[in-house]
Order: C-alpha cells, then structure tokens, then sequence
C-alpha cells in the first residue's frame, strides 16, 4: 500500500513506537530462552544414555539372563533378557486388564453416566486416582495380595499394580476422545432406529478408535517405565520366567537393582537396560503418533 | 484411484441472508409455484414406487427441556403423502416439536414431551411401543450433512440397515435403490468404495437422505435440510422433496419461506411454541387468516 502524499503525520501516529519494540523483543527472546533450557536435560539424557548405554549393547546382552555374578570381568555378569521378557509379560498382563475396563468406564461416562452424581463421582476418583504417586499402588497391592494372603512376589501381582497405575490414564484420555465424537453421528445413527448399544458400536467406537489407540499407548509406556509398583510386588530375580505366578524381574527393578552395584561392569549393564526402555518406550510413542495422525479426531 | 473430492465449502454461506424476505415486494406475488421436477434424469426415476404413506397427528402435544417449556400444546395433523411446511421465528419451536415425533427429543437430557404424536391410529408415545421401532418408521434428515466419517458412500447408506440389522436380502440392490431415489446413484456409482465424507456438501445431504430411504420409511422429517447448502445443492433437494413424497409423508422446518413456498403442499406457521396457523401453502402466503402470519410471511417479523 503506498502512502498518501503529505502524510508524514500519519505515519508518525501508525509506527511501531521504540519501547514497544523492545518489550517485544524482551518477550520473545525470554520465551525461546524457556524453550532451550527446558531442552537442556532432554538433550542431555539422550546423549548419555546413547553414550554409556550403546557400549554394552551386543547380541548376548539381549540374548542372555543376568547371572548374578557381579564381581568378575564384564562377560560373566549376562545381559538383560529375563528383564526385557518380564517386562513385556507384567506390562502385557496389566494392558489386557486395564484397556478394556478403562474404555468401558470411559463409555459409561460418557454415553451412559453424562451429568448424574455418580458420573461425577467416579470422574473425581479417577482424577485422584491420576495423581496418585505409583509407589502406593505398589504399597496397596502388597498390604492385600502379599501381606494379606501370606504368600511371595508374583509377576501377576506387578502388573496388577500396573493395571491401577494404568486404568485412570485409559479412562481420562479415552472419556476425552468419546466426547470428541460429534453427537450429531450418534442423533443420525439413533434416528435410524439403531439401538444404543449398536450405535456405541458401530458408530461411535469405531469413530473415537484412533484417538484411544494413541491414549492407550501413552498408558502402556508410562505403566513399562515404573519401578516402584513392582519393586515388592513382582520382586527382583534372575532367570527368565513365563509364569506369572513366580518371581518375574523387570527393567526398572533390573536398572534400580545394578545401579546400586559397586561393580563398574554391572552400573554399565544398568545404562544400557536403560537405553534399551527408553528405545522400547519410543517406539511405543511413534506408533501412537502415526496412528493419532491417520486420525479425523485426535 | 482417483483423489478424493475436495468438499465444496457450502457451509460459509450464511443460510440466515437468504431466508430473508424483502418487507418492500408486498405487491409483487411472493409465491412461486413449484417447479417440476425436470432434472431429475429418467434413468433416476423408476425407483420410486408410489405408496401410500401414513398421516402423522399431534394432539396437544407438549415439549419440556427440564421445566422450560418449549412446546405448548399443540394439534396439528401431517396428511398422507403431502409435504408439510414449518415456518416460524427462532426458538419457537419447531425443530423440537418435530422431534418429538420420532421421539429424539427425549434423548436430550432432562427433556421429555406430553400428549399424543398418532402415527395412523398408533400412538408413538404408547407404553408399550419400542422408540427403536418407531425410529425406523420415521426417518430423520438433519441440518448438517452428517454422514457417518469411518465409513465409505455404500457403507453409509448400508448402515441404515446393519444398524437396525436387517441385513437378509440384496443388500446391493437396497443400496442402489436408495441412492437412486436420493438422485444420487449416477454421481456417485462409481465411487461406493470411497468416503462419504469426501463427497460435497449437497451431495453427502442427499447420501444422508438414501442413508434414512434405505430403511423404507413411512415419513421422514426433515430439520432445516438446506441451510448449510448452496442454492444448485438446496434446488436438487427440493426436486427429490417432491418426488419423495410419492411414498412418504414429509415433513420439513425451513426458515425460508421461498423454500416453504416452493416445496410444501401445506404450511403451518409457529410462534412460541403454538400453533398460529395451518392450510394450504398457497393460502398462507397470499391469504392467511391470522395477522401474526401475515406479518410473518411479509417479513415483519422474525
């Protein structure tokens, strides 16, 4: 746009005034600064964890139990196996209770329980629930499944700990993705003549799947990242097992366990279970990413 | 495959701009007779086998949204095979009272009606009736093209069908036939497999249209089919209006009165939540019997 002729006043009244400039550079320089110390620490997890984690990486550190053997040279104290399996059993164990009582709670507040007080209760509790430390549920699981009954550590009692750590995380973030589905689907669907039930379904599930995939995953990585619900509920233990009902180590409690060790070659093998989680973690997060874009609603 | 279709933005036109009736043309004849139905093609036709449809009648029917009450008694009887007009000011009540007639009123929480809606000599409001089966007599076409997003064009259409799972018979054949006679099968038989989503707006109105067609109801209402649609789209509608109501009772809440006008065999003109008036569309527009029509239809009001 060019200016009219003779307006140098006008101009004056439309420019940016000086101090206006500063305060916007002040501002916008203070956020970024934010921004790249909060990256600070990311950053420099990742590159420690690559640093003293890649090192102890090879084929039998996957392939083989850790043997307990902590005060000899690095290749007889084993790799991380039983770790990894245990905590793929106790964290599958604990999903395929959660997800399908967490969306079905999800479900009922939002199509069934709407406004009523119990809705609102049970809404209040799970938000408790949400901010409740892990290391209770733990607590909780060992006072009634382990005190309470006499009996030992059991890879069945971590992943109920788990399932409680879980079940608010499923129902929050699949209440929220339920209640994204537009309700004129549901108004179209019932004025067909479909039976609720049918248009839960068939309509609205299949509309909100994406988006609870991807809030499933999120509870799935943060429940395979705990120590403290398993610490004394699944116990710590060496060999590989594919019961529930024994001892089941886990990379948390292997990680906690070999840290503690005043064996160098041992605090090593602990960086790279650690590499080894946050890698199976990622993953978990870039599975929810790709899903969450094929999404409509997420 | 071809790319999917971008959607014609028909939505950003303001629906309210066009309902609105210039005060000063009191001289010229404000009704315009309805055009026939000529660009429906013949290979469309045929589809459409003539049928008896039932009469809808409310008697003193009274709607409620908690204890605010939307609806004041009202009598009003939709004759057979006829298209009804619903006209009147926002918020008097029309969409809710005619969603009362297949009972979705009640599932907004806290709302609930009163009185009688007779379908023939059945009671919709009956103890003893199933809201689903009623549902299925009385389809529903709403204001918002709303297809179901997960599902494909033949899917859509089928849902009406799975859903109330009537699944026996030549689910192909039903599909074909309710798009056919939504004046829909020769944009889109090439494309069933593709979303319904993907369609434009005009288009997806009328998928929702053969979506209620293919569960063969006896009436259909229709709330406001046209405001978010652009005038080619809403003059398609209004030709598959007419030719619907060879098999169907129809009843449509418009807030253009060109649209009443152009469209409906009868009209009735609401205000808060009463009925001011019914008769011959003709006769509500050039003749009405109540002042309050009058000034309505000449744009007074509302």
């Amino acid at each position: 746009m060019s200016a009219p002729s003779g307006s140098s006043d006008l101009l004056g009244r439309f420019a940016v005034s000086p101090a206006r400039r500063r305060r916007d550079s002040l501002a916008r320089g203070s956020i970024l600064a934010a921004t790249l110390i909060a990256l600070v620490p990311l950053v420099l997890i990742i590159y420690y964890l690559l640093l003293k984690g890649l090192g102890s990486w090879s084929s039998s550190f996957f392939t083989t139990d850790p043997t307990g053997n902590t005060f000899f040279k690095s290749s007889s104290i084993g790799g991380i196996k039983s770790a990894i399996l245990g905590t793929v059993e106790i964290v599958a164990l604990a999903s395929v209770i959660a997800v399908p009582i967490g969306i079905g709670v999800a479900v009922w507040l939002v199509e069934y329980g709407r406004d009523s007080w119990f809705a609102h209760t049970v809404r209040f509790f799970v938000d408790v629930l949400t901010g409740v430390p892990s290391i209770v549920f733990g607590l909780f699981i060992y006072i009634v499944l382990i005190v309470g009954t006499g009996s030992t550590y059991a890879g069945y009692k971590g992943a109920f700990a788990l399932t409680l750590l879980m079940l608010p995380v499923v129902i929050r973030s699949a209440e929220v993705v339920l209640l994204l589905v537009p309700g004129a689907l549901r108004e179209s669907a019932l004025a067909l003549g479909a039976p609720r039930w049918r248009v839960i379904f068939s309509i609205v599930l299949p509309t909100a799947l994406p988006g609870m995939v991807t809030g499933v995953l999120l509870a799935i990585a943060r429940a395979a990242g705990e120590t403290a619900p398993l610490l004394f509920t699944a116990g710590a233990t060496l060999k590989t097992s594919f019961g529930l009902g024994s001892f089941m180590n886990s990379l948390p409690v292997q990680i906690y366990s070999d840290v503690t060790s005043p064996t160098a070659s041992v605090e090593h093998r602990a960086w790279g279970a650690a590499l080894t989680l946050v890698v199976m973690i990622l993953i978990l997060n870039l599975i929810a990413r790709v899903v969450a874009r094929r999404s409509r609603l997420a | 495959m071809t790319s999917p279709r971008p959607t014609t933005n028909v939505a950003d036109a303001d629906p309210e701009a066009r309902s609105e009736l210039e005060p000063s043309s009191e001289s010229t004849p404000r009704l315009v007779p309805p055009p026939a139905p000529a660009s429906v093609p013949d290979s469309e036709r045929g589809a459409l086998e003539s049928k008896r449809g039932v009469s809808v009648r409310l008697e003193q029917l009274r709607a409620f949204y908690g204890a605010a009450e939307q609806v004041k008694g009202l009598d009003l009887e939709f004759r057979p095979n006829e298209v009804t007009a619903i006209i009147g000011p926002s918020g008097c009540g029309k969409s809710t009272m005619v969603r009362c007639i297949n009972r979705m009123h009640e599932e907004i929480p806290g709302a609930r009606a009163e009185g009688r809606v007779m379908l023939d000599d059945l009671d919709v409001y009956d103890s003893s009736v199933d809201v689903v089966a009623v549902r299925r007599a009385i389809g529903m076409v709403f204001q918002k093209p709303n297809p179901f997003p997960t599902m494909s064009v033949f899917d859509n259409v089928a849902s009406g069908l799975r859903l109330t799972s009537q699944r026996g018979g030549d689910l192909r054949g039903k599909v074909e036939a309710a798009l056919r006679s939504a004046g829909l099968w020769g944009e889109v038989s090439d494309r069933l497999d593709e979303p319904g989503a993907g369609l434009s707006g005009g288009q997806q109105q009328r998928l929702c249209i053969a979506r209620s067609l293919a569960v063969d109801p006896e009436v259909i209402l229709m709330d406001e089919p046209c405001s978010a649609l652009d005038p080619i789209a809403t003059l398609k509608i209004e030709e598959l209006i007419a030719e619907l109501k060879r098999r169907v009772t129809i009843v449509i809440v418009t807030h253009n009165m060109q649209q009443a006008a152009r469209v409906a065999d009868r009209t009735a003109f609401m205000l808060d939540g009463k009925l001011v008036e019914v008769g011959p569309t003709q006769e509500i527009f050039t003749n009405p019997n109540d002042s309050r029509t009058e000034e309505y239809v000449t744009g007074k009001f509302g």
